[in-house]
């Protein structure tokens, strides 16, 4: 369906001008193999800059990788970057394109383009525009609208016009919840009935374990693990995260309180002593203990608040060595 | 008080925390989804022949001409929302500089020559200065890829927002020739010249913009280059060509905007000189064809980095 190998893309630096500092070159995509089968909803995670964009301007033809291959649907798209237009549907991160436009126009034009003809255009704006609820906006420009709306107006574009492969850039971000499961039905549903491929960009945590078939895990240009959601967890499955929030000095005094603060201190990467609040990675049973402990006595008096959870793909990303301030780049919500 | 972290305890062991958006028990869900319902995905090997093999059928390219009228009527009505406290501004303009130049001129060709040179500055001031910058802007925020994902003739965009932002000077420009006519007391029987004149110098001076817009390596030059571009044509269109340098009325003769001051000059005449204003139309008219040409180029050269 979509074959990627071997993808390489460095940005060059860039002399510093006046008020703007110099930039080092950019690695990008560091060597990048992936293989989408046809009918999944397959996912790029990543915090910010880990290259999700970059990756999926290449499948999109719309910049040349230094090296490597990009098959998409049996056809070559870094020797033919013109045929991804007529192979696959694409939202940017951009929206400037429609920016003046209503949202009906948006859709109408972009399907006009698509090479539908008037009538057919104009169904598939109205189906688009009911599918996703935006019959109350469609006759306001998008530049009026709140960024999520905007970005529904976007999702809408990229949907109308039948692609057997769709590239989505962060469609859901700074959505509402409602317009987020609105944008995951619509996803969902041309997978289920006319068995589209969907590739979608994410950097948020929940919306990549919800919709994704297989996950990518992206980390400064290189992919760090490939599998489902499901699978990626099971690497981190024997272990709980449990986050305490102090009001007070905790008692140190008590052994138990200074064995966690020490455990805290010693974790990985974005785990550990920030403040007031410790994050540790635990064994069930040790989590456990470790709740009894700060729930009675001196400690629970300290307490703020504390949360156990099971693993998410965050708790994957930091476990397979990603950046610690990547995984704060990660949304959770 | 107490209660407070043994009720958010209790909420952190239902799952993902502070969820509100994720219908319950999805994360699981999806999982089981993802791994029975796509045969071997989770190692993702052995797929990648599957596709290698028969390459899939291409949907069919938008035609030029829908494409065309598709990006027209969308830029229109974005311009019809964005754009007319300019066209104001550029109406405006022009009316003032008529009324200024009405104690410098004394009648005669050179009041001719001010009146067209002002209607044509309105073309000036949208088709080259508004499109450059719009193009520019688009370039720089990406906002090319839009277009470029979508298999439309890259002539089809040019062409379509050349023409909408040509058509948007219509309005200013008949108020302009018009008041100006009044002004300088100059006939009005020819003004109909001004259908051949708009669409000819509108699509020079569109072509123009847009080849700058879309050249110019950072979005700053080419709202400079557009905005030098009207200037040019504001100097060289307007104040009266006799009166000017040599090397200046060099300048004027490359302009594109010149020969359609030119041809519009003419008809103000009583006896215009048919023969002369069909050679500035033509000479608007080729500058047009190779401004769009050059326009195309840009854009393609701007969209495929
Ligand atoms: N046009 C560009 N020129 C130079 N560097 C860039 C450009 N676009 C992106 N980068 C750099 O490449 C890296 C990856 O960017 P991007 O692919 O946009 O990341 P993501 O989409 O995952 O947030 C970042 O370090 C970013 O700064
Ligand atoms: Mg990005």
């Amino acid at each position: 369906m979509c074959t990627v190998r071997g993808l390489v893309k460095t940005y060059p630096a860039a002399r510093g001008r006046r008020g703007a500092p110099a930039t080092p070159a950019v690695r990008a995509s560091d060597g990048i193999d992936l293989d989408v089968v046809r009918g999944e909803v397959f996912g790029l995670l990543g915090p910010n800059g880990a290259g999700k964009s970059t990756l999926v301007r290449q499948l999109t033809g719309l910049l040349r990788p230094d090296e490597g291959r990009v098959r998409v649907l049996g056809h070559d798209l870094v020797r033919h970057p013109e045929r991804a237009a007529r192979l696959l549907g694409y939202l940017g991160q951009d929206s400037t394109a429609l920016d003046e436009l209503t949202v009906s126009l948006a859709a109408e034009t972009t399907a006009r383009l698509r090479g539908l003809d008037t009538r057919a255009a104009r169904a598939e704006r109205d189906a688009v525009i009911e599918e996703l609820g935006l019959g109350e906006l469609a006759g306001r420009p998008l530049k009026k609208l709140s960024g999520g709306q905007r970005r529904l107006a976007c999702v809408a574009a990229a949907l109308v016009g039948e692609r057997p492969l769709l590239v989505l850039d962060e469609p859901t971000t700074g959505m509402d919840p409602v317009a987020r499961r609105a944008v995951w039905a619509a996803v969902d549903r041309r997978r289920a009935e006319r068995g589209v491929t969907v590739l979608l960009v994410t950097h948020n945590v929940i919306e990549a374990e919800t919709v994704l078939d297989r996950v990518a895990v992206l980390d400064r240009g290189r992919v760090i693990a490939c599998d489902t959601p499901t699978g990626l967890k099971a690497l981190v499955a024997d272990e709980v995260r449990l986050e305490l929030v102090w009001r007070a000095e905790p008692p140190l005094d008590v052994p138990e309180v200074a064995d966690l603060r020490k455990a805290a201190e010693a974790a990985r990467s974005a785990d550990g002593v920030t403040g007031r609040r410790w994050t540790l990675r635990l064994p069930p049973e040790a989590a456990r203990a470790a709740i009894a402990t700060v729930t009675g006595g001196p400690a629970f008096a300290a307490l703020d608040d504390f949360t156990l959870a099971t693993p998410s793909l965050e708790d994957v990303y930091i476990a397979l060595g990603g950046r610690a301030e990547g995984a704060e780049g990660l949304v959770k919500a | 008080m107490s209660v407070v972290p043994a009720l958010s305890g209790a909420s952190g062991t239902a799952g993902v925390p502070g969820v509100s958006d994720a219908p319950a028990g999805l994360s699981g869900a999806s999982g089981a989804r993802g791994a029975s319902g796509v045969p071997g995905a989770s190692d993702g090997s052995g797929t990648s022949g599957e596709a290698g093999d028969m390459p899939a059928p291409l949907a069919a390219r938008a035609r030029l001409l829908p494409a065309l009228a598709a990006v027209y009527r969308a830029q229109l009505s974005r311009a019809r929302v964005a754009r007319i406290p300019l066209l104001f501004v550029a109406t405006f303009q022009s009316v003032g500089i008529m009324i200024l130049m009405r104690g410098v001129v004394d009648g005669g060709s050179e009041a001719r020559s001010v009146v067209a040179g002002s209607s044509v500055l309105v073309v000036a001031f949208v088709a080259l200065n508004l499109l450059a910058q719009y193009f520019g802007q688009l370039r720089a925020s990406g906002g090319l890829d839009h277009y470029a994902t979508l298999p439309v003739p890259p002539a089809a965009v040019v062409l379509g927002a050349a023409a909408a932002y040509a058509s948007f000077t219509v309005p200013g420009t008949a108020v302009t020739a018009v008041m100006g006519s009044a002004l300088f007391q100059l006939p009005m029987a020819h003004l109909w010249i001004l259908l051949a004149v708009i669409p000819l110098s509108g699509a020079a001076l569109a072509g123009l913009g847009a080849a700058l817009g879309l050249l110019a390596p950072r979005q700053e030059l080419a709202t400079l280059c557009g905005q030098l571009g009207m200037s040019a044509a504001l100097l060289l269109g307007v104040l009266p060509a006799a009166r000017m340098p040599q090397v200046v009325s060099y300048a004027r003769d490359l302009l594109p905007s010149t020969y359609g001051v030119e041809a519009l000059a003419r008809a103000f005449d009583g006896q215009p000189d048919w023969w002369a204003i069909c050679a500035d139309l033509g000479v608007c008219a080729g500058v047009a064809v190779v401004s769009l040409a050059a326009a195309t180029w840009a854009y393609r050269r701007a969209a495929v980095r």
